[in-house]
């Protein structure tokens, strides 16, 4: 039976448009062998949690420069409960304060990727992270 | 182009390279020999754009070249050393710090500190929320308000923004682009409450929307009208506001998605082609409104290459005014710019570099001959800075304008084998990208193709892989790391938003709703017509309706534009 593919959304959420970043990490897990799909800019965190509904990906990233991760991301954590998707693994990645990241994984935020991470320890966070049987990985 | 205006040939390749019987010496007698006993560091010669970089630059680089021409003098075209005779002799750059955060009293607040430090210039960073034609009271501005810049939501915080300020005799720029026109029509009426003359007043609005497009993506309509609004600002502008720069069109954002500095320079000159192209077929004349039309790069760590690139850029100009567009006024062939320097060069990891970075890309900034100036603080890859961060970048401009000597002559690089050689490989590889966007038919034809969209990823994604690879060192990313405490960082009040919902609040039922009704129908006739939407711009926010309301008046008129992203 073929493997099958670690599916991961890629997302920016809020309205800031600095997209370097997230373009990157989705060519960069792509490389890696893995289903990318980007949102494109602009995306409320209702858009986002159904488009992982729709998707089904196992892993969501977040990209956020903004300051609005505080308001953002908790919102996404409970419309993800909601819609039953409690495994999906989220993680952000961008400008977050230190004194921010404690309550961000609380909300469930699997783990933050602070400025100056490599793309390679991204795509091994996430490896290491997704290693369901029905992956086959 | 004539064949007299075009770069000169330029031996980059060792075959065509013919150097000098004392080079020729030098290499078999001198260089040899050290080569094949210790040979060099196993580095990456190039610049952080990847260029190639020779080993040594002499007169072999430089084969057909001729100072008079290519070089000339400052004030002089083809401007290659600077736009004025006297350069920083005569006056320095503007200090201008960019800055804007929480609600306007907050902000008001930071500019007065700023200009009693010795600031010379405004310059105001607006929220999410207002650079998306939102009020702060909108759906989407949850969590953004006052957040990444300074909520303004109508011409009652334009007021409070400036209050104080007197706008007849300092001189601002607004970093706002699709809102541009509204948030200009805000500052002109704070401007004439002031009793400020319109003719007097000077300052930028950034108002370039196709960088938007190409990198910063805060867009809101499409293209087309998009540009219409622009050349509505720029016929306003010449008949209204004589010394007021009507756009700043702009590298800086293109350099902060990954582009290569050639990449900046050539999308940023082509942008400015393409608003010169519609002006004219307004029917404006560019002897009158291109000299209102500036720029604004980015300056990035690679020293010698910003400063070709600046120095490129003012030749290109030059010879594109000239030739392409038959300007005769030299206000339209000089080409003038404000350089930041680059944000995303900045390391979270040990910040205190970053002071180092900052003043390193100012003094290039300096050397290349700019404009004006912003710095960057210490702590903006963590946070919009402290007042100590942006006092001490600040600093560093004011330590290199009186101490570090290199203000007392004219493009004191001048005539630098390297730097002469660089800045002819810098502007033809600038001419070539042109060409190209020329060939697709032109700036707005290129985007809606994502040519240059494509062509910044990938060199972001190229340069990523350099840094992961170590192939480029970062200090204290990807070398010399080190454990560090955290910083204090700038935290912004979490009540701004509350505090700008009432003001909504309050301004909605204290104003005549009739009235702005009345103005924002007007508004939607001109924009759906032909005319110069100004005007109206103008009686609108004068009668308060809000920036949400006016920028959704023009939604539905013009329609929004939504991106085909590129990865």
């Amino acid at each position: 039976m073929p493997d099958k593919k670690i599916r991961v959304l890629i997302a920016k959420p809020g309205l800031d448009g600095h997209d370097r970043g997230a373009k990157i990490i989705a060519r960069a897990l792509r490389d890696a062998g893995m289903e990318v799909i980007y949102t494109g800019l602009r995306q409320t965190p209702e858009m986002i949690a159904s488009a992982a509904v729709q998707e089904d990906v196992d892993v969501i990233g977040l990209s956020i420069l903004s300051g609005a991760h505080n308001t953002l991301c908790p919102r996404l954590m409970n419309l993800l409960r909601e819609k039953g998707m409690n495994d999906v693994t989220v993680l952000i990645g961008g400008i977050i304060p230190e004194a921010d990241i404690p309550a961000l994984r609380k909300a469930g935020i699997a783990e933050v990727f602070l400025p100056g991470t490599t793309t390679q320890s991204i795509v091994d966070f996430i490896r290491n992270r997704i290693v369901a049987p029905a992956h086959g990985l | 182009m004539s064949q007299d205006l075009k770069p000169h040939a330029i031996a980059t390749f060792e075959a065509e390279r013919k150097p000098s019987a004392a080079e020729r010496e030098w290499e078999e007698k001198t260089l040899r020999p050290t080569l094949e006993k210790s040979g060099e560091r196993p580095a990456d010669f190039t610049t952080i754009s990847s260029y190639p970089i020779r080993r040594l630059y002499t007169a072999a680089d430089l084969p057909d070249w001729n100072p008079e021409r290519d070089l000339g003098y400052p004030g002089q075209p083809p401007y290659t050393r600077g736009i004025h005779s006297t350069m920083y002799r005569g006056k320095l750059w503007t200090m201008r710090q960019f800055a804007g955060f929480g609600t306007a009293e907050d902000t008001n607040a930071r500019f007065r500190y700023l200009l009693s430090q010795g600031q010379t210039g405004l310059s105001v960073a607006f929220d999410l929320p207002t650079l998306m034609g939102y009020d702060s009271d909108h759906a989407l501005s949850e969590g953004e308000v006052g957040k990444c810049g300074v909520a303004i939501s109508s011409l009652a915080d334009m007021e409070v923004l400036f209050d104080q300020i007197p706008l007849g005799d300092v001189t601002t720029s607004m970093t706002i682009n699709s809102p541009a026109a509204a948030i200009w029509a805000m500052y002109l009426a704070v401007a004439e409450k002031q009793g400020a003359d319109w003719k007097k007043i000077s300052g930028t609005i950034q108002n370039d929307i196709l960088k938007e497009y190409i990198a910063q993506k805060e867009y809101i309509y499409p293209p087309e009208p998009s540009m219409r609004l622009v050349i509505d600002t720029f016929e306003f502008g010449a008949k209204h506001t004589p010394k007021f720069n009507s756009i700043s069109v702009s590298g800086y954002h293109i350099r902060e998605a990954g582009s290569t500095a050639i990449q900046e320079l050539a999308f940023t000159l082509r942008d400015g082609i393409e608003y010169v192209e519609w002006g004219m077929r307004r029917g404006l004349d560019v002897d009158d409104f291109v000299p209102r039309i500036s720029f604004f790069f980015n300056a990035h760590s690679d020293f010698f290459e910003e400063i070709a690139k600046y120095r490129a850029a003012r030749r290109i100009w030059y010879k594109t005014m000239r030739e392409r567009f038959g300007a005769k006024s030299a206000r339209a062939w000089a080409l003038r710019f404000h350089t930041q320097t680059a944000g995303c060069s900045l390391t979270a990891q040990q910040p205190y570099n970053n002071v180092v970075r900052t003043a390193l890309q100012a003094l290039a900034a300096v050397m290349g001959g700019t404009q004006s100036l912003h710095t960057n603080s210490l702590d903006e890859a963590w946070a919009l800075p402290t007042e100590f961060a942006a006092t001490l970048a600040l600093r560093t401009q004011q330590i290199i304008a009186h101490e570090s000597g290199v203000t007392n002559t004219g493009d004191p690089l001048g005539g630098s084998y390297f730097v002469e050689a660089l800045t002819d490989e810098v502007e033809r590889g600038a001419w070539d990208y042109i060409e190209k966007i020329d060939a697709l038919g032109g700036m707005v034809a290129a985007i809606e193709r994502a040519y240059p969209q494509r062509e910044i990823a990938e060199a972001a994604y190229k340069y990523q892989m350099a840094v992961d690879s170590k192939e480029k060192i970062v200090v204290g990313v990807n070398n010399y790391v080190s454990q560090e405490k955290p910083l204090d960082t700038l935290q912004i009040d979490e009540t701004v938003a509350t505090r700008q919902a009432d003001r909504l609040r309050k301004l909605r039922a204290d104003r005549s709703n009739d009235e702005v009704e009345r103005r924002l129908k007007a508004l939607r006739k001109a924009a759906a017509g032909t005319e110069n939407t100004m005007p109206y711009l103008y009686e609108a926010v004068k009668a308060y309706a809000t920036l949400g309301e006016i920028c959704d008046a023009m939604r539905d008129v013009f329609g929004i534009y939504e991106e085909v992203a590129v990865t």
